[in-house]
């Protein structure tokens, strides 16, 4: 009867334990899935040509306003936005300030307008530090649907200024509440649960003590029960098994083993590198404050195999105006000066044997710079977020779905696949991408 | 019929049949390999222990890489993203326009123009390795004094005081220029000196054949031709426009079951050429006797008469029926054989159609203008020459004399692009650009122009050339400026520059009227009478030829990949030879690698024998080119210098009666033919004759069947293994061995493409070249029936008895098959090579062991093992420079991976270029076009023999090619074996004699 309830004693503190893993494990799932949700600012999404449309406001033409989107982020973007002040003028009220008959000649030739001695053009001019705004080749209706588009940005920025961060923020910090509260919940449960353990334990110490005196008080009891109720566990007995030490012995070999496998599998893996660059670029500031597409820098992440580090002329196109006077800022202009590139130190490298190509996952998968960079937008200094290793891409290539929408590369193969394999997803992999040669020739 | 591929392997030596089979060549080791001495086990033990562990230690510190991006990005510029510019590739011998392929500002590959009216797309083998010629660390790097590094404005400030001193005659020596705006400002500078005098002169001459048509090319149009007669001119290979003449030659040698016609083609000649390796009849004919062949031929066909049963009569015979649409050329640089050709080819009225095309610009020099300036030179009333881009005293026949001219001469300035054989016997070095660097102007062919634009800035110290004369001359403007000011005439707008720019083509005449030659044309008569009353040379005659691969200029010479092209027929690589039929290797018991001693004119070389099929008996061929002493690391010591072997008295003449005599040495010829010895089934190859094809062309290929329980069944009915399905694409590849003339463009095409190292002469004769693609030349000998009739029951027994004296030859482009049932995927222990999706046969280095087990399996013999770090090993860095040093890696495809030691490589099907073509499309969200996605080989084809594309396409060029062909000309290589490989081939249809003939008596 005893031993009965003493053996009940480790299934109670297993059932605790699993249960405790169980709700943990469902709090960091949660977690996760926040996070993933968390990564995906507006900014990258914009990114995407093909997403570029954007919806018509103010009842304007939403074609027009679609094109204008489009063609004020190739044209336009560079020194203007719509209700701040960059390079150029903010351009909410535009319609408002000067008629359209104004604003055609000037975007076509803005250095003859100046010239002809327009007021509002000279006036303009000398504001702007007698910068000149370069000539656009754009027809009449381009420049009509831009302007249908600043107008319908118009007032919405400024919202969006007040409630972008907010909106943007919103997942993550809720997401951070979430994590943070989730978090609390455990600790809480889990003290509750040790306390509880220790009361039982000690409870049941307790029971046993009085049990055994007062089966010591009895005098019924014969020789056989007195050696039971007197016998004393021999730990020395227990230290000389041969059984137990085989098992610690194997025990330790494996993990000696598994934790030499990990550390040669680890030699060459650089997940987390983060080494100091030559000028302390903060892509939190860029990318997740200022909200500048990616693709602004990385001028080449949709067209080419390489992203394109950005090149000093980049930076200048807005430094040449805003913060000059930083310290950072003015190591690009020395290197312009003496004409010495400047020596980024590169983090995400993979060995020569793989061919990786950007445009391949950014314009044909759509996948998000986050999906492999991480948190790129709230990186101060950024380190190496993905692994990066053969396992790594593999793995993504027979998960991923193809991104086949609206692509007739694919049409075909969606109707092959589908009429032969209903149901399951067409992934990567199901497509050859696990195929050596797609990355190794 | 039977098909060998090399001498050894006719006789069935024992020596060469004992590893015919063998992969590589036992190699000799260098040093004796003694167990307790050199490398006991267990100092390789310690070794490897501490090499282990080096490794594991190195490996533990990441390297930090650098990341380094433009300062000001130009705006057309993507990293990784190729720009390919129009340009044009022309060195004095043949013409190509060309697309250079450039990335990060760095070019990478030469590809075909296909704007270009003139080459069409096509590219000569010269043509694609002249992008490793750039990162040339041989070329001169700075201007110099006396062979000493000097400062550019103290090489012009003193050429300048000297020339305006200089009372004597000053002569500017350049090969053939074509370019207006060059002429031009050579005027310019004859201008500021009168009494300056430019001199061309070509390695390979054409003076004869300028003298005959008045100082021009004649606009030959091959495509227009059904009767092609050749008299030694090696028109698909070197003679003046190959490239363009091949584009034309295919036309009509093409052949589809709706088109069931072909031109026919006499060759007269020699040496075995490339040319005469595709002619349908071809007759060995000895120099001294190219001037009685033209003469019968002349007389044949002006005067009619003559014995149809002589091959000449045929000719003629053949020429006279076709008319105007029959064209006759020649070789020769004797200027009565020409006048006779050219009065063959009036007589035939061919005038509007056969040489309709515009004349050709591509052969100026003048060989009595050039051996007067000789001349001049050792009288010592020259004051001042300039070399430009001339190398004569290599590569002329009078090179001693130039060189103690030279010694004569006040002033001597060399503009050339190293300090050659000529450039540093002069005072004054002022190097050239390479013309990557350079901006300049062309005009091939009369009203046909093409641009040339830098794709990089000067990586030397160097200077235009013109530019370089325009400063001496007081013109201080900038070539490129000065060139296009010259083109403010033909381009009036800057749009219409652009234009030109970018197309690199255009239609308009810019250059001056051809010089006039300095010898007046000889009557036919005169000519007639002259070649009759020549006498008659006895003893051994020698013909100097020029390579597919190296000019008779030697220009190349220090370019490795063109050194490791084999020979088109004697697949030969580094160094020339004496080519010597069988017949006297016999009877002088030569045997091939002895070196003989061959003296003419004073001069002697020694070189290695090879016996070479075909050629003419009592004759021996060397190729000009070889032997340089100053071209640079990879190209010197090379061969033997042939050039001053030739026949000067009158005129150049590439041929001469030599004396031979064996020496005691012996030295190996690096070829490349019996290498991979296929296994011994047939058929490989298949050809039959046209007359079977106008039969019924479903009978003109031989499919094997296998023998089933079902009766006979097709290969691929039976099979072990499970077929692939294809979803996507499947690649496929169709070579069609009727157009493919054997001129090893797709060889260097894939070279500079995929990276492959070239191995060195050594390496070669073990076996080890590391050629993706080959292309396997086989002869054959035929014995009909009908020639007991015509030649004699003796005569034929015995021609059967000496197959090699004029075989047929056949060349076959053979690269990795891409098996369906590939043989090699399935011994790879570690899958190394395994199938793709889109039925690509894939090659994964880094998972490469090295075991070789797919090498053995392979039926085709493809696939090249790595046998040294090419990149790294120090044996290798003169021959593979391009990997080796930091220049010359610049030339490397960023695409594709250096394969290191201990790894097997194969063609890959450009894998690099259809995914590209795959991306782009998907980027663009649509299918690949057809002609979009090529391989390296199919893009530089010149005759379009290798279509490359989809299969699941059914409306691509290959679909409809197979279609069309199956059952037909279509066939498998080694079809019994059922590995069912992407590559089908076409069967060679021949236009042969004999059909020919009994189609006539019947008629």
């Amino acid at each position: 009867m005893n031993s009965i309830r003493l053996r009940s004693l480790p299934h109670l503190l297993l059932a605790f334990v699993l249960t405790f893993a169980g709700i943990q494990q469902a709090s960091a799932q949660a977690a996760a899935d926040v996070k993933k949700e968390g990564v995906a600012p507006g900014g990258a999404a914009a990114a995407t040509p093909a997403t570029a449309a954007a919806p018509a406001a103010g009842g304007g033409d939403a074609a027009a306003v679609a094109a204008g989107d489009a063609l004020f982020k190739g044209n336009c973007a560079q020194c203007h936005a719509v209700n701040e002040q960059v390079v150029g003028p903010a351009l909410a009220g535009i319609t408002k300030r000067r008629p359209i008959s104004w604003i055609l000649p000037w975007v076509k030739n803005s250095s003859k307008v100046v010239a002809s001695g327009d007021d509002y053009a000279v006036a303009l001019f000398n504001k702007f530090n007698k910068q000149q705004m370069p000539s656009f080749a754009l027809s009449d209706k381009e420049i009509t649907s831009i302007v249908a588009y600043v107008t319908s940005e118009e007032g919405k920025g400024s919202q969006q200024a007040k409630a972008g961060p907010t909106a943007e923020n919103q997942p993550t910090t809720a997401g951070g509440a979430d994590e943070a509260g989730a978090g609390k919940y455990v600790d809480i449960l889990l003290i509750v649960l040790v306390v509880v353990l220790i009361v039982l334990v000690v409870t049941l110490v307790i029971i046993g003590n009085l049990m055994k005196d007062v089966l010591r008080g009895r005098k019924d009891l014969d020789g056989r029960d007195v050696e039971i109720l007197e016998q004393r566990f021999d730990w020395g007995k227990f230290y000389r098994s041969p059984v137990l030490r085989g098992i610690v012995g194997v025990v330790f070999a494996l993990v000696l083993l598994y934790e030499g496998v990990q550390s040669v599998m680890a030699v060459g893996l650089t997940q987390g590198y983060q080494p100091t660059q030559p000028i302390a670029f903060s892509h939190k500031l860029h990318a997740g404050e200022h909200q500048i597409n990616c693709a602004y820098c990385h001028t080449s992440v949709y067209k080419s195999k390489s992203a394109n580090i950005p090149s000093a002329n980049i930076c200048m196109n807005c430094h040449s105006q805003i913060k000059t006077e930083s310290p950072e800022i003015k190591k690009i202009y020395r290197a312009i000066e003496r004409k010495q590139p400047i020596q980024w130190v590169r983090i995400h490298n993979l060995p020569d044997l793989a061919y990786f190509n950007h445009s391949q996952h950014t314009q044909v998968a759509g996948l998000q710079c986050q999906t492999c960079h991480g948190p790129i937008q709230n990186m101060e200094v950024v380190y190496q977020y993905s692994a990066l290793t053969m396992g790594w891409c593999i793995n993504c290539h027979r998960e991923m779905p193809i991104n086949s929408k609206d692509n007739k590369y694919y049409d075909n193969l969606v109707k092959l696949h589908d009429s032969k394999n209903a149901g399951a997803p067409f992934t990567v992999s199901s497509n050859g991408g696990t195929e050596c040669s797609k990355c190794h020739y | 019929m039977k098909y060998w591929k090399g001498i050894e392997e006719l006789e069935s030596a024992p020596e060469f049949m004992k590893s015919a089979f063998a992969e590589f060549m036992p190699v000799k080791e260098s040093h004796e390999s003694k167990d307790d001495t050199s490398a006991p086990r267990r100092d390789f033990l310690k070794l490897m222990g501490f090499g282990v562990g080096a490794a594991v230690l190195a490996s533990c510190e990441t390297p930090v890489i650098k990341a380094i991006p433009y300062l000001n990005k130009p705006e057309e510029i993507d990293p990784l993203i190729s720009n390919f510019y129009a340009s044009t590739y022309f060195t004095g011998s043949d013409y190509n326009a060309v697309l250079v392929k450039s990335r990060e500002g760095r070019p990478i590959k030469l590809e075909g123009n296909p704007e270009s009216p003139i080459t069409k797309g096509g590219l000569s083998a010269r043509g694609q390795a002249a992008v490793l010629s750039l990162y040339d660390g041989g070329r001169l790097q700075h201007f110099a004094i006396k062979g000493q590094k000097a400062e550019v404005k103290q090489v012009d400030q003193e050429i300048r005081t000297k020339l305006a001193g200089t009372t004597g005659r000053i002569a500017i020596v350049s090969p053939t220029i074509i370019s207006p705006s060059t002429k031009k400002a050579i005027a310019e500078f004859a201008s500021r000196y009168p009494n300056t005098t430019h001199v061309m002169y070509d390695a390979q001459s054409a003076s004869g054949l300028l003298q005959a048509n008045g100082g021009v090319v004649p606009g030959y149009d091959f495509s227009k031709a059904t009767v092609i007669v050749s008299l030694g001119a090696d028109f698909l290979g070197t003679w003046i426009s190959p490239v363009e003449y091949a584009k034309q030659y295919v036309v009509n040698r093409k052949v589809s079951s709706a088109k069931r016609t072909m031109s026919r083609h006499f060759q007269f000649e020699t040496t075995m050429s490339l040319t005469g390796s595709n002619a349908d009849v071809r007759v060995p004919v000895k120099p001294s006797e190219m001037g009685a062949t033209a003469l019968a031929l002349y007389n044949a066909v002006v005067n009619g008469g003559g014995d149809t049963k002589t091959k000449v009569g045929m000719a003629a015979a053949e020429l006279k029926a076709a008319g105007s649409t029959g064209l006759v050329v020649s070789g020769s640089n004797d200027p009565a054989v020409q006048t006779l050709v050219t009065a063959i080819n009036q007589t035939l009225g061919n005038a509007g159609t056969t040489i309709g095309a515009a004349a050709s610009n591509l052969r100026q020099g003048d060989d009595a203008r050039m051996a007067a300036l000789v001349n001049d030179m050792n009288n010592g009333t020259v004051g001042a020459v300039i070399f430009y881009n001339a190398n004569p005293v290599f590569n002329h026949p009078l090179g001693t004399k130039v060189k103690s001219g030279i010694a004569k001469v006040p002033l001597t300035i060399s503009l050339n692009d190293r300090l050659d054989e000529t450039g540093s016997l002069c005072q004054y070095a002022a190097p050239d650009n390479h013309w990557l660097e350079s901006w300049n102007d062309f005009e091939p062919k009369a009203g046909y122009l093409s641009l040339a634009q830098p794709v990089i800035t000067p990586l030397f110290t160097t200077r235009q050339a013109q530019e370089s004369l325009l400063k001496w001359a007081g013109n201080n403007t900038t070539y490129y400026k000065y060139l296009r000011a010259n083109w403010r005439g033909i381009t009036p707008t800057d749009a219409a520059w652009d234009k030109a720019v970018h197309d690199g083509v255009m239609m308009g005449t810019a250059l001056p009227a051809a010089q006039a030659p300095a010898t007046a044309a000889l009557s036919p008569a005169a000519a007639a009478a002259q070649i009759s009353g020549a006498a008659k040379p006895t003893g051994i005659e020698l013909a100097l030829y020029e390579k597919v691969g190296l000019s008779a200029n030697g220009s190349e010479a220090n370019n490795p990949f063109l050194q490791e092209l084999p020979d088109p027929i004697s697949k030969a690589t580094w160094g020339n030879y004496v080519a010597v039929p069988r017949k006297m290797a016999i009877e002088q018991k030569w045997e091939q690698g002895d070196v003989l001693k061959v003296s003419a004119n004073g001069y002697s070389v020694e070189l290695p024998v090879l016996i070479q099929p075909g050629q003419t008996n009592g004759t021996v061929s060397i190729a000009l080119g070889y032997g340089r002493t100053a071209a640079g690391k990879a190209g010197d010591k090379v061969g033997e210098n042939a050039a001053p072997l030739a026949m000067t008295a009158n005129g150049i003449q590439y041929m001469n009666t030599v004396t031979l005599a064996k020496t005691e040495a012996t030295s190996p010829i690096a070829q490349t033919q019996t290498h991979q010895t296929l296994m011994d089934r047939k058929p490989v190859v298949q050809e039959n004759s046209l007359a079977n094809y106008i039969k019924n062309p479903k009978e003109v290929t031989e499919y094997e069947k296998i023998s089933t329980p079902d009766g006979l069944e097709a290969p691929n009915k039976v099979s072990l293994w499970q077929d692939y399905q294809y979803n996507n694409h499947h690649w496929g590849m169709a070579i069609d061995l009727n157009s493919c003339i054997g001129c090893g463009s797709c060889v260097i095409g894939c070279q500079t493409e995929n990276n492959t190292a070239v191995v060195g002469k050594q390496q070669v004769i073990n076996r080890r070249e590391m050629h993706w693609m080959r292309i396997d030349r086989y002869y054959s000998s035929d014995t009909h029936k009908d020639s007991f009739d015509t030649k004699g029951k003796v005569a034929t027994y015995a021609a059967m008895e000496d197959p090699s004296e004029n075989p047929q030859v056949i060349h076959q482009p053979m690269m990795c098959q891409q098996c369906n049932h590939a043989p090699c995927e399935t011994v790879c222990p570690v899958l190394a090579t395994t199938h793709s999706s889109e039925g690509l046969n894939q090659m994964t280095y880094n998972r490469c062991i090295g075991t070789r087990y797919c090498a053995n399996n392979c039926p085709y013999k493809v696939r090249r093992f790595n046998w040294f770090s090419y990149y790294s090993n120090e044996k290798f860095e003169i021959v593979n420079g391009h990997m080796f040093t930091d220049l010359g890696r610049m030339v490397l495809n960023p695409d594709v991976t250096v394969r290191a030691r201990g790894v097997m490589e194969k063609c890959s099907f450009c894998v690099q270029r259809i995914q590209l073509g795959k991306l782009e499309a998907k980027k663009q969200k649509r299918r690949p076009v057809d002609g979009e996605i090529v391989t390296a080989c199919a893009q530089s084809c010149p005759t379009e023999a290798i279509v490359f594309g989809d299969m699941k396409d059914p409306k691509s060029r290959i679909s409809q090619l197979l279609r069309r062909e199956d059952g037909e000309r279509a066939f498998h290589s080694l079809d019994s074996i059922n590995v069912q490989p992407n590559v089908t081939y076409l069967t060679k249809i021949r236009n042969a004699e004999s059909e020919f003939f009994a189609k006539e008596e019947n008629a």
